[in-house]
């Protein structure tokens, strides 16, 4: 068990990333990796997936990175660690390296749709490492297509009209891979993520940890809402905060009375058409999928409090 | 003085995964594909009966498979991979991404053709299918190269002045389900053949950004300094070879049999030996240039071989519908058009889907290569070897 971060000093000061790499100003990706950088453990290796984070930050001849980092493709991320983890522990164990902490970063397409397959393997067998993936509701190195991780009603280049599907139970996917740890978690709550990277990284085996991470540029918001709309995202039961340890759900920030959710969309380009009278119905197949979505968690939590209760004996 | 062991009889794939075994590798990460699928079975009971000292990661998909050797070879592992067919389809984005990354890779390619309709029999298809991903490209001819070839791609692919992924074929079930008697290496030979070097790796001491994003001001560059690597490692091949602690006849970037003969059969594979015992066996003059190093193509060496041919023949175990001409043929053309050498080139398409190259089919072609030869025609012909052997 490591214990808690509560002051921002406690963090390691020195920056794994560079300022002064491409990101659009107040993208919230870059905001929550350099928080995750700052928390995760030494020495440390990153994996990263095709998307908005790799594109920023490797521009040859110039990196941002200050820490060993690699880039393979789009949907390999989860494999690519796999060897790398594989790889330090045998030239370890042979007196030819040594093993290193492991971090994977991959967008909500690079994980949740093309890169599922390579994420499931790779949590099946176990290797040890914490895979990330920081959701912002779409393809947005390619111009803002939606991906499973959109929401429903969301407009994006390639739902017009708004999306018709629910957003993919991607904390749920994880956890049925028995793997020890997953969490969700946002960047205005920012010792909630820190130390939950910090935890993540204490498990022999991997973790996940789904960050949501607003994009101003694919959502259509003012760069300066970026970590506001993080944390209405949490208070209107949007993105709850919650993490599934060994199994055992646990509820990290409980809103009891929530905000009204048009708070979280109206200040977003791709909502605005929701908000319209015509549009009610697709309104209110979000609002209840928020709220079914909710009920669910706290059902699964009071399961998690009993069966902590019962292995406390 | 070499101590060797006494010949034992092995599968290709068998030993494939022998010289694999003995190259000591880190990591091998791999999915089952028919023929391929023996290889990595018994790298797996060599890692589980402590033989290997090794990872044996089973990937869920051929794509995984390559993208987890590219993720262990830059940590610094030697790492190995086969696969066949579809399996090599479903790599081959990861496979241009392991050569411009320049990751030292080897993988055993049992050959076997695409998909649909599904087969899983031998001709050259799925390699084909990569030929331009950047890798080298070897072909073997029988078992004990298999085994021989394996061993030297790992001193190929770890050369400062290659560093490179490389793709060692043999002809599926042709070679990796024939038993044949295999002269292997000892333990140390092996070990001190591959000494292990340094390079650039994922270290936190000295951290390196790899895959980079690189627009169109750099990437040119990159890509023809990946080219010429590629190009030169022709040389580094020959060194390799030499420097070699086993048996290196006939091991060399091409192979030829009969030089003076004025009709000369050029071809990949275990379809050399086929071409030679008719050859020999009937007494037709019939010149055998067996293509071994396929990428880089030895110009030089192919071409010397063909400079005073009357005919060629170029045997081709892959289509390239609507090309010009199919792989092997097209690199034959290229070559002799460059070298003002205008000569009949017949393109002899065999085996595809596993259709069996038979003596006496080869007989008949050879009967009507040498005539034609004699009369001196001069036009190109395509021929399609597809006499059923009676099953
Ligand atoms: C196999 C493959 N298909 C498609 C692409 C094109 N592509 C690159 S990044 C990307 C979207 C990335 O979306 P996400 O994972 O959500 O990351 P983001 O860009 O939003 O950070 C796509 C479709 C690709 N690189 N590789
Ligand atoms: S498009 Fe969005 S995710 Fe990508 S860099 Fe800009 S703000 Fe960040
Ligand atoms: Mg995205």
């Amino acid at each position: 068990m490591v214990k808690p971060v509560q002051r921002l000093d406690e963090l390691v000061d020195t920056e794994a990333l560079s300022p002064g790499h491409s990101a659009c100003a107040g993208c919230g990706a870059m905001i929550a990796v350099r928080q995750i950088l700052m928390a995760a453990p030494h020495p440390l290796i990153v994996v990263n997936a095709t998307g908005c984070v790799e594109v920023v930050s490797t521009q040859i001849p110039h990196t941002a990175w200050n820490i060993p980092y690699i880039h393979v493709a789009f949907e390999n991320a989860a494999a690519v660690a796999s060897g790398v983890e594989a790889a330090l522990d045998v030239l370890e164990a042979k007196g030819l390296g040594r093993r290193h902490h492991i971090l994977v970063l991959a967008g909500d397409g690079g994980t949740a749709d093309i890169g599922l397959q390579a994420l499931s393997g790779a949590f099946e067998r176990g290797h040890r490492f914490v895979y990330v993936c920081y959701d912002n509701e779409a393809y947005m190195n390619t111009g803002i297509q939606r991906s499973s991780l959109t929401p429903l009603g969301a407009w994006s280049r390639t739902t017009p009209a708004g999306k018709l599907e629910e957003k993919k139970d991607l904390v749920a996917i994880a956890t049925a891979h028995r793997i020890p740890y997953a969490a969700t978690a946002t960047i205005f709550f920012w010792k909630d993520l820190v130390n939950k990277v910090r935890k993540a990284f204490t498990f022999d085996g991997p973790s996940f940890i789904h960050v949501y991470a607003p994009c101003n540029r694919g959502w259509y918001f003012n760069p300066a809402e970026t970590v506001r709309l993080s944390k209405l995202a949490v208070e209107t039961r949007y993105f709850p905060l919650y993490e599934v340890e060994r199994g055992v759900y646990r509820i990290n920030y409980f809103v009891a009375t929530p905000k009204p959710l048009e708070m979280f969309l109206k200040p977003q380009g791709r909502f605005q058409h929701l908000l319209k009278p015509e549009n009610s119905h697709l309104m209110e197949a979000l609002k209840q999928s928020v709220d079914r979505r909710w009920e669910e968690l706290v059902v699964l939590s009071q399961r998690g409090k009993q069966a902590y209760a019962a292995m406390q004996g | 003085m070499q101590r060797l062991h006494a010949p034992v009889l092995l599968s290709g794939n068998d030993a494939v995964a022998l010289a694999v075994k003995q190259s000591d590798v880190d990591v091998v990460a791999a999915y089952p594909i028919t023929p391929q699928t023996t290889i990595v079975e018994k790298l797996s009971k060599y890692v589980a009966d402590g033989e290997l000292r090794a990872r044996f990661i089973s990937v869920e998909s051929e794509h995984s498979a390559l993208s987890a050797c590219v993720g262990a070879a830059a940590a610094g592992a030697r790492c190995f991979t086969a696969t066949s067919s579809q399996g090599l389809a479903l790599m081959h984005e990861v496979m241009y991404i392991a050569a411009g990354m320049r990751v030292p890779v080897v993988m055993a390619v049992a050959n076997r053709t695409l998909s649909a309709p599904i087969n899983i029999h031998c001709d050259h298809s799925d390699i084909m299918g990569s030929r331009d991903s950047g890798w080298v490209q070897i072909f073997c001819e029988n078992v004990q190269e298999a085994y021989s070839r394996v061993i030297q791609a790992f001193r190929l692919a770890e050369d400062s002045r290659v560093q490179l992924p490389v793709a060692v074929n043999l002809d599926g079930f042709t070679l990796s389900h024939c038993y044949e008697a295999v002269q292997p290496l000892e333990d140390e030979d092996v070990r001190g053949y591959l000494p292990r070097r340094r390079r650039v790796v994922l270290d936190y001491e000295s951290p390196v950004t790899m895959g980079g994003l690189s627009l169109p001001n750099t990437y040119f560059e990159i890509k023809l300094e990946q080219a010429r690597a590629l190009e030169s490692s022709k040389h580094v091949f020959r060194e390799v070879v030499k420097a070699y602690p086993g048996e290196k006849d006939g091991l060399d970037v091409v192979d030829v049999y009969n030089p003076g003969a004025s009709v000369k059969a050029v071809c990949l594979g275990s379809t050399a030996g086929t071409l030679r015992h008719v050859a020999k066996t009937y007494g037709f003059d019939v010149g055998v240039v067996n293509v071994k190093l396929f990428r880089p193509f030895p110009r030089e060496e192919v071409l010397a071989a063909l400079s005073e041919a009357g005919l060629v023949a170029v045997f081709d175990r892959a289509l390239s519908p609507g090309a010009a001409a199919n792989p092997l043929t097209s690199d034959v053309k290229a070559l002799l058009y460059d070298a003002g050498l205008r000569k009949p080139v017949w393109t002899v398409v065999y085996g595809l889907g596993g259709r069996d190259l038979t003596t006496a089919v080869v007989r008949k072609l050879l009967e009507e290569l040498v005539e034609a030869a004699y009369a001196g025609r001069q036009e190109a012909r395509t021929v399609y070897l597809r006499e059923v052997a009676a099953w």
